[in-house]
């Protein structure tokens, strides 16, 4: 068995997964009958849906030429998750401020060419006009610094 | 023509909304923010729409929907800058724009192209406003008509129509939809009041909101697979657009390529799950083969960039016809722009039109006065465009990182809403490598919840009784096309030329 098309390979694969994990969960939800469809009813069928096309992208995919899914960006996709991971945290203990300030300095390791004086100056004109902006100019209520 | 006799009492309706000082100043912003995004590759209307939806909190539904709908249709005017003058689509309706615009330019005519890609978008924009004013509100009287099954079916026919039309593999954009449809029923079910698919997460009770999954999905995951890309050098060759006024000629052979490119955006538009991106590439299409100039396409030719972007333009306008008149949206775009309608406290659907004549008419107003505004912003102002062009990467991304982040969060105040945008944004950089295109799954995700309820409430009034969907002539109608839709698209030949529309140009 050699697979010609990954893409379609494992998009088929991850659609049966996700198939098979609604149809799993869905099972603790009663399935109600036609006239009064229980919250399982859509649930299940969509499930069973979901792991037959998953089923024909990936059979198809033993046929169909393709090429190869290429390499991944570990460096981009660390540290920008890094970045919303640290501005969820830091949001409501931390405030916007330095919330604002880990998600830029994240994000800006992860673009390879970042140089220093250009970041310096960009955290400073994003944190000022964020705030100004959303803090001053549309009054959203969020606190700015830990300790105000 | 009943629809022409009111149009003018309506309009005049339209315009003292639109031209309050206030409306003029969001319509303006909108159109000007929507032209930087569009000619900014690598971030797409419908991230930038999420991503500024919290501007629109503090505003008037007119107001914030007179601004959102400016940034849309706004990013179609920049985005053929983009294409004509680097070869890149600022956004993927003006794909097909690259072809010739940017022959165009390479022959010393970079003015002429963007010229008349603004002059085709502004007169086809018009056009698709009329038609908005003109078939609105008699399909909205027909929508009154609609009851469960006919939601039931119009959404299906949604869902297979953008599953067919989108480019790649149908298959997998057929699975994209059905998991889009099962995110959307997370949260609390508003029958039995269980909670459904939330993991014990109390946070997910009220289920996933769509601006969050497509922060993730289209925000995160564009940013994660253009940094993996490295640095892209860009080559700006043409630093200075002189003559931007085509030709006399230049007019005289791009006509009626516009013409045709106006009608068949505006079938593509008012077509539900269709839209900008494939109306451009019909056009082209249509006009490479009926054109007596077909050896010039691909090599420079006017009418390759008058008619996809006029085409696009007037998609882009009528898509607003089915989702005001049904409160059904067509596509993602558009789900998001019903969503700020929802926010504002609105309920979409054809009762809108007559209980908010002020909203529906000062839409239609603005947006023809924001395609004049478009038209001005665009020509005299294109060196600046051009120059935007010129700011790195590295020195945006952040930026758009900082607005996706205050976006997601402002929506609920919700950290946990962070952190669901993140995941989403790994499971789209998933999609991206398996090439899976998301936007389906967003309209879906909109869609499901609003699909089971009509499917329970269908079957609950005939008793269990699935041919109500046939025998209801609408419904029945609705159904007879999604079939015809399937069938065709299984049929070899037809399959094959629409691999090469959707395929071909994108990778040309």
């Amino acid at each position: 068995m050699t697979v010609i098309r990954q893409q379609d390979f494992w998009a088929g694969l991850m659609f049966i997964g996700f198939g098979l994990l609604a149809i799993v969960v869905a099972s603790d939800y009663p399935m109600g009958t036609a006239v009064r469809m229980g919250p399982g009813f859509f649930p299940t069928y969509l499930g069973a849906i979901m792991i037959v096309i998953g089923a024909i992208a990936t059979g198809r995919a033993l046929r169909v030429p393709g090429k190869e899914i290429g390499r991944w960006g570990w460096r981009p996709l660390l540290w920008l998750s890094a970045a919303f991971a640290a501005f969820g945290l830091l949001i409501e203990s931390a405030g916007f401020v330095f919330a604002l300030l880990a998600l830029i300095i994240a994000s800006s390791v992860a673009g390879r060419d970042t140089r220093p004086i250009e970041l310096i100056v960009l955290i400073a004109v994003l944190i000022t006009g964020s705030v100004a902006l959303f803090v001053y100019g549309l009054e959203l209520p969020y606190r700015l610094f830990p300790w105000s | 023509m009943d629809a022409l006799a009111g149009l003018f009492p309506n309009l005049y309706l339209g315009f003292s909304v639109a031209l309050s000082p206030a409306n003029l100043a969001y319509c303006f912003v909108g159109v000007l923010v929507g032209t930087v995004i569009g000619v900014l590759p690598g971030i797409g209307p419908l991230a930038a729409i999420a991503m500024l939806l919290p501007l629109t909190f503090k505003l008037t539904p007119v107001a914030a929907l007179i601004m959102l709908s400016g940034i849309y249709y706004g990013t179609k005017y920049g985005g053929s800058t983009t294409a004509i003058m680097l070869k890149l689509p600022g956004e993927s309706a003006s794909v097909v724009t690259c072809l010739d615009g940017y022959e165009m330019a390479k022959q010393g005519r970079a003015g002429p192209a963007l010229g008349m890609a603004a002059v085709a978008s502004f007169i086809a924009g018009s056009i698709g406003v009329l038609l908005i004013g003109m078939f609105g509100p008699p399909l909205a009287e027909v929508a009154l008509l609609f009851s469960s099954p006919e939601y039931f079916s119009l959404m299906l026919f949604s869902l297979i129509g953008a599953a067919v039309l989108v480019q790649g593999s149908m298959v997998k954009a057929l699975g994209m939809i059905v998991l889009g449809l099962l995110l959307g029923i997370v949260g609390t079910d508003i029958n039995s009041g269980m909670s459904r698919f939330t993991f014990g997460v109390t946070g997910l009770t009220d289920g996933i909101n769509f601006v969050v999954i497509a922060m993730g999905l289209f925000g995160f995951a564009e940013i994660v697979a253009n940094l993996e890309q490295g640095s892209v050098s860009r080559d700006l060759l043409f630093q200075k657009v002189k003559n931007l006024w085509p030709t006399w000629n230049d007019f005289k052979a791009s006509w009626n390529p516009m013409m045709r490119g106006a009608a068949i955006g505006a079938f593509f538009g008012i077509l539900p799950g269709a839209g900008p991106t494939i109306a451009s590439f019909s056009a082209y299409t249509v006009e490479k083969k009926i054109s007596k100039n077909q050896a010039m396409f691909g090599k420079g030719a006017i009418e390759g960039v008058a008619s996809p972007e006029a085409a696009n333009n007037s998609a882009s306008q009528c898509e607003f016809i089915p989702t005001l008149a049904l409160g059904i949206p067509g596509s993602a775009t558009m789900a998001l722009i019903l969503g700020a309608l929802t926010i504002q406290g609105i309920a979409p659907g054809p009762q809108v039109m007559t209980q908010r004549p002020d909203l529906f008419w000062g839409l239609v107003a603005s947006m023809w006065l924001g395609n004049l505004m478009l038209l001005i912003l665009n020509l005299p102002l294109i060196g600046i465009w051009v120059k935007l062009l010129t700011v790195p990467y590295r020195l945006l991304f952040p930026a758009i990182m900082v607005f996706m982040a205050i976006g997601v969060y402002s929506v609920n105040n919700s950290a946990l809403d962070i952190h669901l945008a993140l995941l989403f944004g790994l499971l789209g950089y998933v999609f991206i490598k398996l090439e899976c295109e998301p936007a389906p799954l967003i309209l879906a995700v909109v869609l499901g919840p609003l699909m089971e309820e009509n499917l329970r409430r269908a079957l609950l009034i005939t008793r269990g009784d699935p041919s109500v969907f046939i025998t209801r002539p609408i419904s029945a109608g609705f159904l007879a096309a999604t079939v015809l839709l399937l069938a065709i698209m299984v049929l070899p030949a037809v399959r094959q030329r629409r691999d090469q529309m959707t395929e071909e140009p994108a990778h040309s």
